[in-house]
């Protein structure tokens, strides 16, 4: 079932799939929190990716609901998540998570 | 042509400048590279006939949440020698969890039923009168439900910021 | 009627809560009376219910609420209205309104004094509760109520530790005969399958169906309750120690009203006993034995209320002696006029420590007399009256259980005259002490000396009238059917409750036992009044004695003694043991396994609580590369 000329559901679920991949390893790769808050943001998006790709294969504007809701969410989270972050480096003085381990007993 | 040209162009944009904002050692590469792959990410959506989610994707992401990260880098005052280096037995690891994930992941697509799914093109479909028909009736409650999770959060926002006054 | 029997017991409950929730917010004397209001109105109704029994209505069951149904157990709380519970009614809530009004004077200045009257008035709604409840289960929420309430009132001065030692032990005694007041209602529910007293002994007397050794063993069982209760050899010595409560709480709880529950007890249960002749023997024993012993040590007390205390002690052993005898009702009538000189006497007593600034020897006191002229004249006829000279309250009752002894036994019947003797004897040695001679107290508490006010003189003057006309209502046949006049009333009155002596003792020999009564009453009043007016002579200090007996006696037969060796020694022997070996070594031991367990098992796994965000991740990843393989 092609989307475009040529292009089919598959291409989009593979970019999709790189894309979250690609964040889960940043995550691991990365210490900065907000490098690693980066690429939740971009695991998100590859979700968004696939979601508008299964919409154009529906016909349905119903995942486009999903993806605006899902950019609202990610929206609030981000205002909340860099206050926390704002929060940890005034009274840390770092935003490396391997320091920030107190919760660990 | 032009399209499917335009979809492998905007695929590997978008990957290329996702692994840059990984391995940039300068987290504001990292966010000007995060921009590029989002912006690649808002063609794809104009691919896909959805301009207004295109519009919007841009508006939020490149315009709002990616100058609040910078904002954030500017004023924590972030730099290459923050970070202190990985070993490479973790590097080891995120790429092969990376490669292990992706590798399931496309597996579970290669046996997927999609391609049976019968196709059912709207003249009108993707526009931003039939998103917002469909939001403003379907999906009323949680659009208003979503307003009230920005105040909290905007409130949560201002208050996690605000200077605490020990004593 | 149903509604006026179901309102007696809510009146004190109502003044109860009413002091206890705003008693901060009024003033003392309209907290005194509120206290003293419930009560009168409580009286009042009783009164009511009391002429409709007089008029010869039949027994009824109140019923309240249901309580508990569960299998063949139904119990209500319910209130049975008879002669015996009426006449029960009248006294507790006429001498408990008098004790109220006087306990408004004398607690006056006390910083407790809301919560002082807030405990009376819970103790008269238990008190009611007892003697209305129509069943044991009823009767024991009566009967662990009042208990707590004396628990409370005898360490009503908690700062002091010697309160709050006599409040632990009258506690705990009580708890030894309530242990058997429970096994005996458990031992009659599974025989008779009832706990209602209606079923039990009135109607039908299925309750002396039970077979005799069961019958015995119930009876014997009950009476450990009331034993605890009425302070019966060996649970008496809580008694003599709880005088360290307020003296209105003596005259009210360890006088008139709770020590008299276990005569009630036995009295509501008279079928029961009256069915088993051991049991009864043993009741006759035990009172006997308790009223001798009370006496005696009641010879040498030097504390105005130690000596009252053992009074109180003997007095209730001669009426488990006409309980044992079979004359049930002679029992209730001696527990009438205790309850009325009795409680004389304690209030006279307290009208005195409240004259003298809180001093109870009597060997600092002396000449009142001339100070306090209404205590004095009251606390005479109290005395008086306890003495049995003819015509106070005192004489017709003991009198009667005087004649139930010459008739049933005459080892009893000499013994109960010994008794007489001894209490004429010590309580005019406690008149003479405190009221004649010198004074003998320092100059600031001669000073102080003055007599109490009018709240504190009119209970006084009140029980002092009822202990002198009280005897009037059970009037022996002799004198009595001669004079035309109703004779042994009580005894009629009751009748339908209470088995009666069969017999009607011959005129001659009444009048006969009366003069030999009297005779020795009179004697020991002259010995007494020689000895300690015409000569003189006071109270030993506790040095100077030097006969054994008169130690003996003094140390109160060394019981106290007798029981810290022979139960409290080796129970801490053995806590001490168990303290040392089974509670640090055996429980200790496991419990600090388990914790040892745990806390390792735990070490274990917190190593995978790295605190490395990544490894949580690659956890996560690893997860959802083994869900996906497995679809």
């Amino acid at each position: 079932m092609e989307l475009l000329p040529h292009i089919t559901i598959d291409h989009y679920l593979y970019f999709s799939t790189v894309l979250f991949c690609l964040g889960v390893a940043g995550i691991m790769y990365r210490r900065n929190a907000i490098i690693m808050f980066m690429c939740v943001e971009l695991m998100l998006n590859a979700v968004n990716v696939a979601l508008v790709a299964f919409s154009k294969m529906y016909g349905q504007t119903d995942a486009q609901v999903f993806v605006f809701f899902i950019m609202v969410v990610a929206a609030a989270e981000v205002a909340v998540g860099l206050a926390i972050l704002m929060m940890l480096y005034r009274n840390m003085h770092t935003t490396d998570t391997d320091v920030l381990d107190k919760l660990k007993f | 042509m032009l399209t499917e040209y335009a979809f492998w162009f905007l695929t590997f944009v978008a990957i290329f400048s996702a692994i840059g904002m990984i391995l940039s050692k300068n987290p504001v590469y990292s966010v000007l590279s995060l921009i590029v792959t989002f912006f690649a990410i808002a063609g794809h959506y104009f691919l896909l006939n959805a301009q207004f989610l295109a519009a919007v994707h841009i508006i939020v992401y490149a315009g709002a949440i990616m100058v609040l990260f910078l904002y954030v880098i500017m004023m924590l005052n972030q730099n290459e020698a923050d970070e202190e280096k990985r070993s490479n037995w973790s590097k080891l690891l995120a790429a092969a969890s990376f490669g292990i994930l992706l590798i399931v992941i496309s597996a579970a697509i290669g046996h997927g039923h999609a391609k049976e799914v019968a196709i059912t093109q709207q003249a009108a479909f993707g526009t931003t009168e039939t998103l917002g028909i469909s939001l403003y009736k379907e999906f009323l409650v949680p659009f208003e439900i979503s307003s009230v999770l920005f105040l909290a959060a905007m409130v949560g926002a201002v208050y996690l910021s605000k200077k605490e006054q020990y004593n | 009627m149903e509604k006026l029997v179901t309102l007696i017991p809510l009146f004190p409950l109502a003044g109860f809560l009413c002091i206890i929730f705003f008693g901060k917010t009024l003033s003392k004397s309209l907290i005194g009376g509120i206290a003293s209001g419930a009560i009168l109105l409580s009286f009042i109704a009783s009164i009511l219910v009391f002429t409709t029994q007089i008029h010869g209505a039949q027994p009824t069951v109140v019923k309240a609420f249901d309580w508990i149904h569960a299998g063949g157990l139904d119990i209500d709380i319910s209130f049975l209205v008879d002669p015996l519970s009426s006449i029960y009614l009248l006294f507790i809530t006429g001498v408990g309104f008098l004790i109220h009004m006087y306990s408004t004077g004398y607690m006056h200045e006390d910083e407790g004094f809301n919560r002082f009257m807030a405990y009376l008035n819970l103790f008269v709604f238990f008190m009611l509760i007892l003697v209305l409840g129509s069943s044991f289960v009823t009767m024991f929420i009566g009967w662990e109520g009042v208990g707590v309430c004396s628990f409370m009132l005898i360490g009503f001065w908690y700062k002091d530790m010697k309160n709050n030692d006599a409040a632990k032990k009258a506690f705990v005694i009580n708890r030894i005969g309530d242990l058997g007041l429970i096994l005996g209602m458990c031992l009659i529910f599974s025989n008779a399958g009832s706990l209602n007293f209606s079923e039990l002994f009135i109607e039908g007397s299925s309750g002396l169906s039970m077979p005799r050794d069961i019958a015995t063993t119930a009876a014997i069982l009950l009476f450990i309750g009331a034993m605890g209760k009425s302070a019966q050899i060996p649970l008496h010595t809580w008694l003599p120690d709880a005088m360290a409560g307020p003296t209105p709480v003596s005259a009210l709880i360890h006088a008139a009203t709770m020590v008299t529950a276990g005569i009630y007890m036995v009295a509501r249960c008279n079928g029961l006993f009256a069915s088993s002749a051991a049991a009864s023997e043993i009741v006759a024993w035990t009172g006997m034995l308790t009223a001798l012993m009370g006496a005696t040590i009641a010879l040498t007390q030097n504390d105005i209320k130690k000596v009252l205390a053992y009074s109180t002690v003997s007095q209730l052993g001669l009426m488990f002696l006409a309980l044992g005898l079979g004359a049930y009702s002679t029992a209730v009538f001696h527990v009438i006029t205790h309850a009325f000189f009795k409680a004389l006497l304690f209030l006279g007593s307290g009208s005195v420590i409240h004259g003298m600034g809180g001093e109870q020897d009597i060997r600092r006191m002396g000449g009142l007399k001339s100070h306090m002229r209404i205590t004095h004249l009251t606390f005479l006829i109290g005395t008086i009256a306890i003495s049995g000279i003819f015509p106070f309250a005192g004489f017709f009752s003991k009198d009667q259980i005087v004649a139930v002894a010459f008739e049933e036994n005459k080892v009893f019947f000499i013994l109960s005259l010994i008794v007489s003797a001894c209490t004429a004897f010590y309580m005019f040695r406690l008149y003479f002490l405190t009221f004649h001679g010198k004074f003998r107290g320092t100059h600031e508490q001669e000073h102080h000396l003055h007599e109490s006010p009018k709240s504190m003189t009119i209970p006084l003057v009140v029980l002092a009238v009822l202990s002198i006309v009280g005897g009037f209502i059970g009037l022996p046949h002799a004198i009595g059917h001669d004079m035309g006049m109703h004779w042994h009333w009580l005894d009629h009155y009751l009748a339908d409750t209470l088995l009666m002596p069969t017999s009607l003792m011959h005129s001659g020999t009444e009048i006969a036992l009366m003069l030999v009564a009297t005779i020795v009453a009179v004697g020991a009043i002259y010995f007494a009044w020689n000895i300690y007016k015409k000569k003189g002579q006071l109270a030993l200090e506790d040095k100077a004695i030097t006969s054994s007996t008169h130690r003996l006696l003094a140390a109160k037969y060394f019981i106290d003694e007798l029981y810290t060796a022979v139960i409290q020694k080796p129970l801490d022997a053995l806590s001490h043991f168990f303290n040392s070996v089974f509670e640090h070594k055996i429980i200790d031991g496991l419990i600090q396994s388990i914790q040892w367990s745990v806390t390792s098992t735990g070490d274990l796994l917190r190593k995978a609580h790295t605190g490395k965000l990544y490894m949580y991740i690659l956890i996560t990843v690893f997860g959802l590369i083994l869900l996906l393989t497995q679809l």
